[in-house]
């Protein structure tokens, strides 16, 4: 049987049917990654000892009937920022490669629990401050699609271990779009779910307001199965929403901010709020909220299915999304499916996000002050490098810190400092803050109209690596100016992070099939289905849909 | 520690002493204090790992109070309700959509390198204390109160020359509560502080014990001269860790400011560092090289939402207050100021208190008991009110059978001894030993009839007109009889054979 070519669900059934063994199906992924990552660097770390361990108890579990689901048996590649008992977790940093957690993140629980096999831990942007996965203490990872490329990032090693086939699953991490975008530049589906939707405890913190695990996977209905295990309330993390609150959604901010001119009260006062879940929950009838998703995967994904629950949707798209500075391709690409979706019967029409400037500013000034705090605990005592020759506690904070950290996390770190010192805080972190909740108000009024929005993902295909690109011209030579490129790329991703919004990304140009790849193909492009907080299975079942058509239209 | 004594010499001439004691008049100072409380919750503030002082080192620890990667905070519940028992105990308002905020500061013992604690929106603001001083009734502000985690502990190996942490304190959980500048001297100080950790422990959420850090207290002074309504600048103490500590630094602090003023210096704003053997303070860290602790909202955990029922069940559940039980005391009890007052310092004494005077029917008998005998013992034994192990209904039997004529008081307080030792039954325990009076009228006879024979003498003196011969007479019966004799007996037994 071709264990490769199989989906994730279908290959476990075909392990709890006994008509393969959970070793012939991680025997089968091994043998992949061992021809393949030596050219793509994928993995940080496969312990297999520990592997085989798990392959023996699993299949023992199986015989034994001790697992029910759908992906029993499965093998699944971890981002390396998620904690693993035993095995080694890095974040990409030096800082950390001879960490050894002591506990499992909740998600680790789950996919045990679950009966995955878990294959090993997938590189990514250190402390996943980055889009390309060039960021690595362990090297860059190289997109498997064109090799000359990145496969975005930060959690680009778990993209592109499904986009080569090592993995039929993987769990990255998004903070700003660090599951989606690699999704799409691999040509992987790739889902951002609600905040508050999956536990982030034993995730290691970037900026905690917005983290979130996502899975990836070959299509919409993995990815779904995936995230139905890994997501449910755990008490441990208290920015975690139980079920029953999730069909109620949550209004952040102040009832004032909600005025005609939305821009002149960037300079109001107005009350802060941060993107929790404590305020007031008011009740709005939402359909869709559980699982949901069944309906669409088991109607034998019919055309005629996906033309129903698309049928009467009203979709939005932000049209400073297409205005400047989007790839023509990319553009065409994403429009094409709104087409789509129009045939199909659904409503499709533009409409204006004034404050889509104010989204990547807001984003980074948040995420670095968080970030700045979150990495205070690296500091060379408890855990992680302590660096040698030093005369003073002081000077051992410092020399550990500047061993440990790369540079775009150290300059993360200065920037994240910055915005919180005394006299800096009201005019940057609490002004961004305010800024948030706005974005926010403008987008829940969005979602008044729009059951969901469609945007790019990423403004071009993936780009070529730093390392090989010879034509750097004298403005990108300047210090600063990759960066700050780099930071802008994340405009369709931040949105849905600052306001815990779910996002998926699916692949609307180029598919990945890797028996299809070659160097002169194009580049995969991601398009993004965006819904309102805890609409992940309504967002979910749309993509999915979205997906049959598609794939009838091939 | 690490922050760069500098060790400042005390100016200390005798002139200069004698100009500035001679000036002290004419200066007022002004306290504020900041007091943190140890909360006595089973489990920590944002993990389940065990309080309780004294594991072996690192023992009470976990991922998250031990700031692993990745590991997440979880409000104890018990917290909260103690914040807001307290602050409704100081008539504070409690706000009711507090959260917390990161303090960011880089220190072993603080394994996060941030302390989870409140400054924007603190769960307690605008409360007050009563207290009681030589003028009268002074009502000292709170200006707010607010939970926080408690950090680890530095252990220096000198001769290693390596220092360890222990992360059993990391994450206990502390309420800060930040007065107004409303004090003027030591005495309102200490009479705040009493109050204070009477309230505590009423609550029973905290012992309040200096000594032992579950009560710390930096004070804030300033002096300005007599009239002035300008705040003069103020410096912050640390490291008291007794009202004998925190009164010598008061003291010693205003001199010191009053002096630097008298000699035209300027008080710098600066935290110091109490030495209560050297009696002097040095300088830690001046407030320009204090610290930016970049503070922001914690985004770990979500803003509280605390419910008007919750308040209000902590609200109805309050304990009688001493203040409250004192004047009950005076009215119902009709007991002395003095005793009621006593009788109140501490809520387990006046529970005991009035358990043995509802069984004994007496509260001033009861009173008397404490006050002499079970105020006596603890300080004989070093003992707190919360070691003492004795059955109320033990020291209600001993008061009933003395109030009965049944035993003598020095008896009773020697049987009520091994009660409050070892919680011995009291009336058997006087009955094997043999303590309660005889008044069984052949023994007294006997030991009468002994007494006459072999004191001739002194009767004859009685016969003679001697009165204070009979009395004589009688103590020498009950010496006999060991002090058990009824005395009305043998009074009456003696008298009648004299007179026969």
């Amino acid at each position: 049987m071709d264990i490769l070519n199989m989906s994730a669900l279908e290959l476990s059934k075909n392990i709890q049917s006994g008509a393969i063994s959970v070793k012939e199906a991680v025997d089968a992924y091994i043998s992949v990654i061992e021809e393949k990552d030596k050219d793509i660097n994928t993995f940080i770390n496969i312990d297999k000892e520990a592997l085989y361990k798990r392959v023996d108890e699993v299949q023992a579990g199986i015989d034994s009937g001790k697992y029910a689901g759908k992906l029993v048996g499965v093998p699944i590649a971890i981002k390396d920022n998620i904690c693993t008992k035993g095995i080694r977790t890095t974040c990409g940093s030096k800082m950390l490669e001879n960490f050894v957690p002591t506990y499992n993140a909740f998600v680790v629980e789950k996919l045990e629990e679950a009966g995955l096999v878990i294959i090993g831990k997938t590189n990514m942007d250190e402390f996943a401050f980055g889009c390309t996965t060039e960021h690595s203490a362990f090297g860059a990872t190289k997109n498997p699609v064109n090799t000359e490329c990145v496969p975005g990032g930060s959690s680009g090693g778990s993209a592109a271990a499904v986009a080569a086939g090592m993995v039929p699953l993987a769990l990255g991490s998004d903070t700003g779009g660090s599951v989606r975008q690699p999704a799409s530049h691999c040509g992987v589906v790739g889902f951002k779910p609600s905040y508050g939707s999956v536990s982030r405890y034993g995730l290691v913190a970037f900026a905690s307001s917005m983290d979130q695990i996502g899975p990836i996977g070959r299509n919409v209905e993995d990815v779904t199965a995936l995230f139905d295990i890994i997501q449910g309330y755990d008490c441990k993390d208290s920015t975690c929403v139980k079920l029953e609150h999730r069909k109620k959604i949550n209004v952040v901010g102040n009832e004032k901010c909600c005025d005609e001119n939305i821009l002149d009260e960037l300079k109001e006062d107005i009350s802060v709020d941060l993107c929790g879940n404590s305020k007031e929950d008011i009740d709005i009838d939402v359909d869709n909220t559980t699982n949901a998703s069944e309906k669409i995967f088991t109607d034998k994904k019919s055309i005629e299915a996906a033309r129903v629950n698309l049928n009467g949707k009203k979709i939005g798209i932000p049209e400073e999304y297409f205005k400047d500075g989007i790839d023509e391709e990319v553009k065409n690409k994403v429009l094409a499916v709104a087409d789509e979706l129009k045939k199909a019967g659904a409503e499709v029409e533009y409409f204006s996000l004034k404050l889509w400037e104010y989204v990547v500013p807001t984003y980074y000034i948040i995420a670095c002050g968080e970030a700045s705090s979150n990495l205070e605990r690296f500091d060379g005592v408890k855990y992680g490098i302590r660096s040698e020759n030093y005369s003073n506690l002081d000077e051992m904070y410092k020399l550990s810190r500047t061993k440990g950290f790369g540079e775009e996390v150290k300059r993360r770190i200065m920037l994240g400092t910055f915005v919180l010192s005394e006299g800096y805080y009201d005019d940057y972190y609490l002004k961004a803050l305010k800024v948030r909740n706005l974005i926010k108000k403008e987008f829940d009024a969005a979602f008044e109209k729009y059951d969901m929005i469609i945007s790019p993902v990423a403004p071009t295909t993936a780009p070529k690596l730093r390392s090989l690109e010879e034509d750097l011209s004298e403005e990108i030579k300047q210090p600063g100016f990759d960066t700050l490129k780099m930071y802008m790329s994340d405009v369709y991703t931040v949105a849905s992070n600052l306001c815990g919004y779910p996002a998926i990304s699916v692949p609307c140009g180029s598919e990945c099939n890797m028996a299809k790849v070659s160097k002169e193909m194009n580049m995969p492009v991601g398009v993004q289905f965006i819904g309102k907080a805890f609409d992940d299975y309504k967002i979910i079942n749309m993509a999915a849909a979205y997906e049959i058509l598609r794939g009838e239209g091939e | 520690m690490f922050d760069g004594n500098v060790n400042e010499k005390v100016i200390k001439t005798d002139i200069e002493t004698e100009s500035v004691d001679s000036c002290l008049d004419t200066y007022e100072t002004v306290i504020g204090l900041e007091v943190h409380i140890e909360l006595a919750t089973k489990t920590k503030i944002f993990c389940s790992c065990d309080t309780s002082f004294g594991g072996a080192v690192n023992s009470h620890t976990c991922p998250v109070c031990t700031g692993m990667p990745g590991a997440l905070p979880v409000l104890n519940k018990k917290v909260v309700e103690y914040a807001i028992a307290l602050g409704c105990a100081t008539n504070c308002e409690i706000n009711k959509h507090c959260r917390f905020d990161r303090k960011n500061y880089f220190y072993p013992d603080n394994p996060q390198n941030y302390q989870i604690s409140q400054l924007y929106a603190p769960i307690c603001v605008n409360g007050n204390l009563v207290i009681e001083t030589e003028d009268g009734e002074k009502t000292i502000g709170i200006h707010e109160m607010h939970m926080e985690e408690d950090a680890g502990k530095l252990i220096h190996d000198e001769q290693e020359n390596m220092s360890y942490v222990d992360y059993n304190r990391s994450g206990v959980p502390l309420i800060e509560v930040v007065s107004e500048p409303d004090m003027r001297n030591a005495k309102e100080v200490i009479a705040y502080l009493e109050k204070l950790k009477m309230i505590c422990q009423y609550l029973e959420i905290s012992d309040c014990k200096l000594q032992e850090g579950s009560m710390r207290v930096d004070v804030n002074l300033s002096v300005r001269k007599c009239g002035s309504k300008r705040y003069g600048t103020r410096t912050e103490m640390k490291n008291l860790n007794s009202f004998r500590a925190i009164t010598n630094a008061i003291e010693n602090e205003a001199k010191r400011q009053i002096r630097l003023l008298e000699n035209g210096e300027e008080v710098i704003l600066e935290t110091r560092r109490w030495d209560d053997i050297k009696m002097e303070s040095y300088s830690m860290r001046s407030k320009e090289e204090a610290k930016d602790y970049r503070y922001f909202p914690e985004p770990d955990l979500v803003e509280l939402a605390l419910e008007d029922s919750l308040i209000d069940n902590i609200k109805e559940a309050q304990p009688e207050f001493a203040d409250e039980k004192r004047e009950r005391y005076i009215k119902d009890f009709e007991l002395p100021e003095y005793d009621a007052k006593l009788l109140t310092e501490s809520k387990i004494i006046a529970e005991y208190f009035e358990e043995v005077a509802a069984l004994c029917g007496n509260p001033k008998k009861a009173s008397n008991w404490f006050i002499g005998e079970v105020f006596r013992l603890l300080k004989d034994e070093q003992m707190e009110p919360e070691d003492i192990k004795f059955t109320p209904k033990y020291l209600a039997d001993i008061i009933n059978v003395v109030s009965e004529g049944k035993i003598n008081l020095g008896n009773a307080k020697a049987v009520f001894e091994e009660v409050f030792r070892s919680n011995v039954e009291p009336l058997e325990y006087m009955k094997k030993h043999g303590l309660m009076m005889v008044s069984d009228t052949g023994a007294i006879e006997a030991a009468v009839n002994e007494v006459l024979a072999e004191c001739a003498n002194v009767v004859e003196d009685y016969y003679g007109g001697k009165d204070r011969a009979f009395g004589y007479l009688v103590g020498q019966v009950m010496k006999k009889m060991r002090g058990k004799g009824d005395p009305g007996k043998v009074n009456e037994i003696l008298r009648e054979k004299l007179e026969r």
